[in-house]
């Protein structure tokens, strides 16, 4: 117990954005649960409350604050930590904690950082001195220069010349770098890369783009023991940033003389850098042609790669890590899994992982696909199998995608360029038939991969000779060991995958389940952490016990994310204290439900109907919980039913009938509950019919689309037409939506638990956005700020009889729009919602856990739940965007989510609450200057207490003539300013010169949106915070009269959460 | 070439036949089965006569990636009798890749077998601990047969599962492990030399099987190497007036390696001696300690081995299937310098008055860590300051 009397700061990552996701959750919980098994006292800090981190039984002290200097100090000051592990809480703890060094308040409150310190961290993150330390240890590192200035680029370009690669310090997942082929490009990179970094430094270097990557994970304890992880080999050469190439481990292509170089850089580069206890995750470069080694950089701190390693190999780093901080050595902790043997050994592994990244490029039209050093992917997949074929083709699936049709096109330029599909038209090209050689030089994807596809191609050949003929055994066996999924293998075979599944129960071909144990099956081991595959036994040792299997969401993607995570863990924990057996199913290995701690039985396997039916023919559970997970369970719930798999919860019946339009439409109707106008048209005369008929604007989208993906609000027929031919090309063969758009509305989401019989409204959130802004876009207030009573009590009326019409069982989520004193339901979604675990942090209340208990056929009775909660504060949720990963990009906020991740705030008022969120996802509200003011008329009356109160604090007002005149008749002093098109100087030449400091904007009409569009985009690029109703001013207002009186309070979950 | 892989007990796992397919009496492979954990380095492990009379195993899958070159060998041809692999691919590609895996394995007349549910057959192993198995052609007769499976060993008949049978009672006539020389087979028949003459050391490396890498790590460290076949004696050895003698690692029982026991107990303490796993339980024998054989050994490149003096733990490579016997050696005369953590095996020994250390595992790697290269400089130490004491 060598945390006994220890006082620890945990920081948290923050909210979840490119290149730091749920992997900090999983890295920062299993901290947290060590650090307090040592009996340590932790305090937590992290702004993001999606995470289970931030779960008021993970930390002793648990503050959902901004994650700034300022809050870290007034909790430091009042928690008084002995020490602070940043080492959990990626770049963003990384550069707190060097932030808190800086300003002086480790020496004054006397904390220690663990595991890494102020000088081994600096080594390692600023490129020079990291650099000149190899140099010092002998290994290489690509020549390279650092600028400060912006004159001193042409020296730069001058020594290191083009192609060549700009890398800003201190920033995350690659933000601001940029790969520069021209001289022009790399003028534009390294000013870009000036700018983002935050210590205005950025590194030029050599490209070696071309050469192999590779990746060790190190860990070290205090006596100097050291320990190689895994090793990681990206099938993308050189020049994609890692959390964009698809990886596998371990290292296929090295020798052992070669690895061993590596490995041997690897010891000596943490000895080097100082890293004393802890992991860390170094990465190399291999040239192909004469196997020189080169450094290419070092993070001492877990990190995304060291998540999937851990996953990898069944070796928890976090955990492990946190112990080490403590003081323990690798030899002192013993391995969970053989529970025989200790830590301190190098896990082998008799399997293959191919990780590969999810991307979202159609979330940001504009925005160019090609992949660089800069991280674009939201989210990864993970994938286990007995060879590379088995793992690839996993993963694919585990992707909800399927490698590309037969005789799929290709081109050379599809090979040449580094794009998300690149992969696939390397597959494509195989298939073809051209040679490995030829496209080993147009992708530099080193052969052996390329032979392992060819040889993939190969099998698909020879099953198409036995179309129309019976499959035999040994074929069928070789390609289920390949990873053929019976839906393609029937593709093949011309048979339909039904078929293929009766050929395998026939001969009775079942899938074995075989153990992540760390040691290749050397020792015994006994965390049933399993993978399938087709070999001749199985180790899954299924109990007759009551079981229940939770199926996960999958890879991050924007608008399914860590908050289903969350709510997967959830009802696992609810599950097991219920009784039951809990088994996990999921392939996204960032994530805590993917912990083998979490569940009794982890299944990392793609979330398809095959692979889940095969579980549960394994494991016949009670029934399967298909409702926390997102979409991609829900999708599967129907036929998993017809397959005889129990669906726990919310029938199948009641989903189908919320989520098909049509049906879903009838009973609103029969039930006399409005919802906008809208038609489902397959041509565009019937789109443009509807429209007409509807009246624009319109709101329009293509269906069977997550997180309102490629959807638009349109105004005119031109702009209808130019939707649809975009729509057509994008995705085409679907069906298109139009409906009423509400403009000028306020929109609300309701989160409600309903057992048949009763429903309770955990909660219902305000949007402070502009109607017609995607929800999960929106920031949101709750409880909510201002509703009109009747609009509440018919808000609340509609939830109860909806849950009970549909026969909900569990969570549902409904999303209401009030226009003009009238009611509309815009979406109900028979699941649980991304809202979910705000609302449970807000309320207090286990949401997910009371959801299990009625899913499981409890009462809201029994379990003491019938009033409606009421919220003892005030919340705030704020989104944060990734459009910076994404230039060229349009930042304007429409229908389509592209948020990838929020923060809470949490105060005595609106205000407050709305102050921490902003301050937390990164927008400063201003301390002075000139506040802009564009109201429509509805608004004009109510924006005057704003403007009145933001003179008192000393703001300058501006406005468009309209709302200007409006504030001078009624005795404010306002600047009247142009509309764009009006003359000069207008609003956004103000925004440019920098005299606003803040816009409040509230909408109206298509002259307005597209005023508003130039607006948003210049105040986007100065970093202005853009208001977009009057609920957010005058929280905004509110907040910073609040900071001006004596800034603001923080708060312990804890404290309000019991 | 469908082919088939039976143990002594009856178990048999399916698979295809690469390398040397040749069928008939000479064809296919037999030995003892053991695995080895080492992701890469199956050159280094298939050359290292160490695994003399064994049928290895990779539980890693796929082997053969990086194809074969002429510099990562252990000795001069390929020592193991067998191959055993899940996934085994033709395409290599390494940068100093001369030709494939399979090509390799043909030219040296050795069987592999591909395709085989390498985890099943481990775990088999390790519940069982090592057997004897062989590995034949075999083209199923009837409509299907699974991937692995057990037979009655007693199946008399012409199905498939009789003659599976067959195979396993032809694998238990094989000879056992224990009580083997096997190091007599595989020791050099003449001495010969490496390394710098003017080197100002001169190590004596007695072949028991011993790795080429062995060979180049003293040398590296400063030596001139006369490597002798095992049955030299100590007069012949001492004869070189070498600065110190190393005592090779090498294949099977060391209890049956009596006269290497002699030899070495003739040289203690009239010269430092440093051995290498079967050299270092040749060197716990001659200490007066006993030795037996492990339930399914030690093979791999990730062992943990706790330095008992400095607390320090080294990553090694390991391959024994025989140990020292702790508890057989006089602590007075000998101590347990290190001990291995998984599961206190004794993985070096000391001697408290003579220049004499050893260790079981591999400190010349390859394949393997390098953590213990530092070793041989302690070797190097020894002679030099034995020489110092000792002038001549």
């Amino acid at each position: 117990m060598k945390g006994k009397g220890r006082r620890i700061l945990v920081i948290g990552s923050g909210p979840i954005v490119i290149g730091q996701a749920c992997e900090f959750d999983y890295s920062g919980t299993q901290a947290c649960r060590a650090l307090r098994d040592e009996g340590a006292f932790v305090i937590l800090c992290n702004s993001n409350p999606a995470t289970i981190m931030t779960d008021p039984s993970v930390a002793d002290r648990t503050y959902i604050e901004p994650l700034t200097v300022e809050a870290l100090t007034q909790i430091i000051a009042r928690e008084k930590p002995d020490a602070i592990l940043p080492t959990v809480g990626g770049q963003t703890g990384i550069n707190l904690a060097m932030a808190l060094h800086e300003a002086g308040v480790l020496e004054k409150y006397g904390v220690e950082l663990l595991g890494a310190s102020v000088e081994a961290i600096q080594l390692a993150e600023d490129r020079e001195r990291f650099a000149q330390a190899m140099a010092e240890i002998g290994l290489h590192t690509p020549k390279s220069v650092i600028v400060n200035r912006a004159d001193q680029i042409p020296d730069a370009l001058k020594s290191i010349g083009v192609p060549a690669i700009v890398r800003p310090s201190f920033t995350l997942g690659g933000s601001g770098g940029g790969l520069a082929y021209t001289e022009e490009e790399f003028h534009a990179a390294v000013l870009r890369g000036l700018a983002e970094s935050p210590s205005s430094q950025v590194l030029v270097e050599q490209s070696i783009a071309g050469w192999k990557e590779y990746e060790l994970e190190v860990m070290r304890d205090r006596a100097d023991n050291v320990v190689i992880v895994c090793s990681i080999e990206n099938l993308d050469p050189m020049g994609v940033h890692t959390g964009d190439s698809i990886t596998v481990a371990p290292a296929q292509t090295l020798t052992d003389r070669e690895y061993q170089v590596m490995r041997d850089a690897a010891l000596k580069i943490i000895r080097k850098i100082g890293v004393e206890t802890g992991g860390s995750n170094i990465q190399f470069a291999v040239d192909p042609k004469d196997g020189r080694l080169s450094v290419i950089e070092m993070n001492p701190r877990v990190s995304r790669s060291s998540a999937l390693a851990s996953k990898a190999t069944g070796f928890p780093i976090a955990k492990i890590a946190a112990r080490l901080a403590l003081g323990y050595t690798l030899d002192q902790i013993t391995n969970d899994i053989t529970q025989t043997t200790a830590c301190c050994f190098e896990p082998a592994i008799d399997y293959v992982v191919v990780k590969i990244p999810r991307f979202d490029f159609a979330k940001f039209p504009g925005a160019s696909s090609g992949l660089g050093p800069q991280m674009k992917s939201v989210g990864e997949v993970m994938a286990i199998g007995r060879t590379f074929r088995e793992a690839f083709r996993k993963g694919v699936a585990s992707l909800e995608q399927r490698l590309p049709a037969l005789e799929s096109p290709w081109e050379d330029h599809d090979l040449q360029r580094p794009t998300p599909d690149r992969v696939f038209a390397v597959f494509a090209a195989i298939r073809a038939g051209r040679a490995v050689q030829e496209v080993h030089d147009l992708t530099g994807i080193d052969p052996w991969y390329l032979h392992q596809f060819a040889t993939m191609t190969a099998m698909e050949r020879t099953v198409q000779t036995f179309r129309g003929k019976d499959l035999p055994f040994d074929l069928l066996l070789a390609a289920k060991r390949d990873g053929v999924s019976d839906a393609t293998l029937g593709d093949w075979w011309q048979r339909s995958e039904a078929d293929v599944r009766l050929l395998r129960e026939k001969e009775a071909l079942f899938p074995s389940y075989l153990r992540v144990d760390t040691c290749a099956g050397e020792f015994r081991s006994h965390t049933p952490y399993l993978y399938s595959s087709y070999e001749s036994e199985t180790e899954n040792t299924p109990t007759g016990k009551k079981k229940v299997m939770i199926l996960g969401s999958g890879p991050n993607r924007i608008g399914q994310g860590i908050e289903f995570d969350y709510c997967c863990c959830h009802a696992t924990y609810a599950l097991k204290a219920m009784g039951y057996e809990t088994l996990m199913v999921n392939c996204n290995p960032e994530t805590v439900s993917t912990d083998y701690d979490t569940a009794d039985r982890l299944y990392f396997e793609p979330l398809t109907f095959e692979h889940v039916a095969e579980i549960a023919r394994a494991e016949k559970p009670e029934g399967v919980i298909v409702q926390l997970g997102g979409q991609t369970p829900l999708k599967l719930a129907a036929a998993l039913e017809a397959a005889g798999i129990p669906i726990l919860g919310t029938p199948v019946e009641a989903i189908d009938l919320a989520e098909d339009r049509g049906r879903f439409g009838k009973l609103l109707h029969e039930m006399g509950v409005r919802q906008p106008r809208s038609g489902m048209a397959q041509t565009v005369q019937e789109a443009r019919k509807i429209a007409e008929e509807i009246g624009y604007p319109v709101l329009v989208r293509p269906s069977y689309v997550l997180g309102g993906q490629a959807m638009r609000i349109v105004y005119t027929p031109e702009a209808l037409s130019q939707w649809l031919e975009m729509a057509a090309r994008v995705l085409p063969g679907r069906p298109v939506l139009v409906d009423q758009y509400l403009e000028d509305a306020f929109e609300y989401d309701v989160d409600a638990l309903c057992d048949g019989e009763r429903v309770v409204i955990a909660g219902i959130m305000q949007q402070v956005e502009a109607a017609g802004v995607h929800s999960g876009d929106s920031s949101a207030l709750f409880p909510a700020a201002k509703i009109k009573p009747h609009i509440l009590t018919e808000m609340c009326e509609v939830t109860r009889k909806l849950g009970l019409t549909l026969g909900v069982r569990g969570l549902m989520n409904i999303q209401f729009a009030e226009q003009g004193g009238l009611l509309y339901v815009l979406e109900v979604n028979p699941r649980a919602s991304r809202t979910v675990p705000f609302l449970a942090k807000a309320t207090g209340l286990p949401l997910v856990a009371y959801a299990t208990r009625i899913m499981m056929g409890e009462k809201l009775v029994d379990i003491g739940l019938t009033e409606d909660p009421v919220p003892r504060h005030h919340f705030c949720k704020a989104p944060v965007f990734p459009f910076r990963k994404f230039p060229g990009a349009d930042v304007l906020l429409g229908p389509e989510m592209r948020s990838t991740g929020e923060v809470m705030g949490v105060g005595h008022t609106p205000g407050e609450a709305y102050f921490k969120a902003m301050q937390g996802a990164g927008v400063q509200l201003p301390a002075g200057g000139m506040v802009f003011i564009s109201v429509n008329d509805s608004d004009k009356e109510a924006v005057l207490g704003v403007a009145k109160r933001l003179c008192a604090m000393g703001f300058g007002i501006a406005g468009t003539r309209g709302t200007a005149l409006y504030l001078f008749d009624h005795g404010i002093p306002a600047q009247l300013t142009y509309k764009v098109n009006e003359g000069q100087p207008h609003a956004v030449d103000l925004l440019e010169s920098g005299t606003i400091s803040l816009v409040i904007n509230t909408p109206l009409g298509q002259d307005s949106f597209f005023d508003e569009k130039s607006i948003r985009v210049a105040a986007s690029a100065r970093g202005v915070a853009c208001i977009t109703t009057l609920s957010a001013a005058e929280a905004a207002v509110e907040a910073m009269e609040r900071v001006r009186a004596g800034g603001v309070d923080r708060f312990a979950l804890q404290d309000w959460a019991d | 070439m469908d082919g088939i892989l039976v143990l002594e007990d009856g178990r048999f796992f399916r698979g295809r036949l690469f390398g040397s397919v040749s069928v008939g009496p000479e064809g296919g492979a037999q030995g003892e089965v053991v695995f080895n954990t080492s992701f890469s380095g199956y050159q280094e492990i298939l050359t290292d006569p160490s695994y003399a009379g064994q049928i290895v195993t990779f539980t890693y899958p796929h082997i053969g990636n990086y194809g074969i070159n002429a510099e990562d060998i252990e000795s001069g041809r390929i020592a193991a009798a067998g191959l055993i692999v899940r996934d085994h691919h033709e395409m290599p590609s390494n940068w100093r890749s001369q030709r494939s895996l399979g090509s390799y394995l043909e030219e040296a007349g050795m069987t592999g077998l591909s395709g085989v549910d390498t985890r099943a057959l481990v775990l088999h192993l390790r519940e069982r601990g090592a057997c004897r198995g062989l590995v034949r052609r075999f083209d199923v007769a009837g409509r299907r047969l699974p991937l692995g499976g057990q037979v009655v060993v007693t199946d008399e008949g012409t199905d498939d599962v009789a003659r599976i049978a067959a195979l396993a009672r032809e694998a238990a006539a094989l000879p056992s492990m224990a009580g083997q020389d096997l190091a007599s087979r595989v020791t050099c028949a003449a001495s010969w030399q490496a390394g710098d003459a003017q080197a100002s050391l001169h190590v004596v490396a007695l072949d028991f099987g011993i790795k080429l890498n062995i060979v180049r790590q003293l040398q590296a460290s400063g030596c001139r190497v006369t490597v002798m076949p095992s049955h030299t004696s100590a007069t012949d050895i001492l004869a070189l007036r070498p600065d110190g003698v190393l005592l090779s690692n090498g294949p099977g029982d060391p209890e049956a390696v009596t006269y290497a026991v002699v030899t070495i107990r003739e040289l203690l303490g009239k010269i430092p001696l440093f051995g290498i796993c079967l050299g270092h339980q040749l060197l716990g024998l001659a200490c007066g300690g006993s030795t037996y054989k492990l339930k399914f050994g030690h093979r791999g490149s990730n062992h943990p081995v706790r330095d008992i003096e400095s607390g320090r733990i080294e990553i090694t490579s390991q391959n024994h299937g025989f140990a020292v016997n702790a508890s057989s050696l006089d602590g007075r005369e000998v101590a347990v310098s290190h001990l291995h953590l998984h599961d206190d095996t004794v993985a070096g020994l000391k001697h408290r008055r003579y220049p004499a250390f050893s260790v079981q595992y591999h400190p010349e790697a390859s394949p393997g860590p390098h953590d213990s290269h530092h070793l041989f400089e302690r070797f190097v130490d020894s002679m030099v300051h034995w020489r110092r004491i000792h002038p001549s």
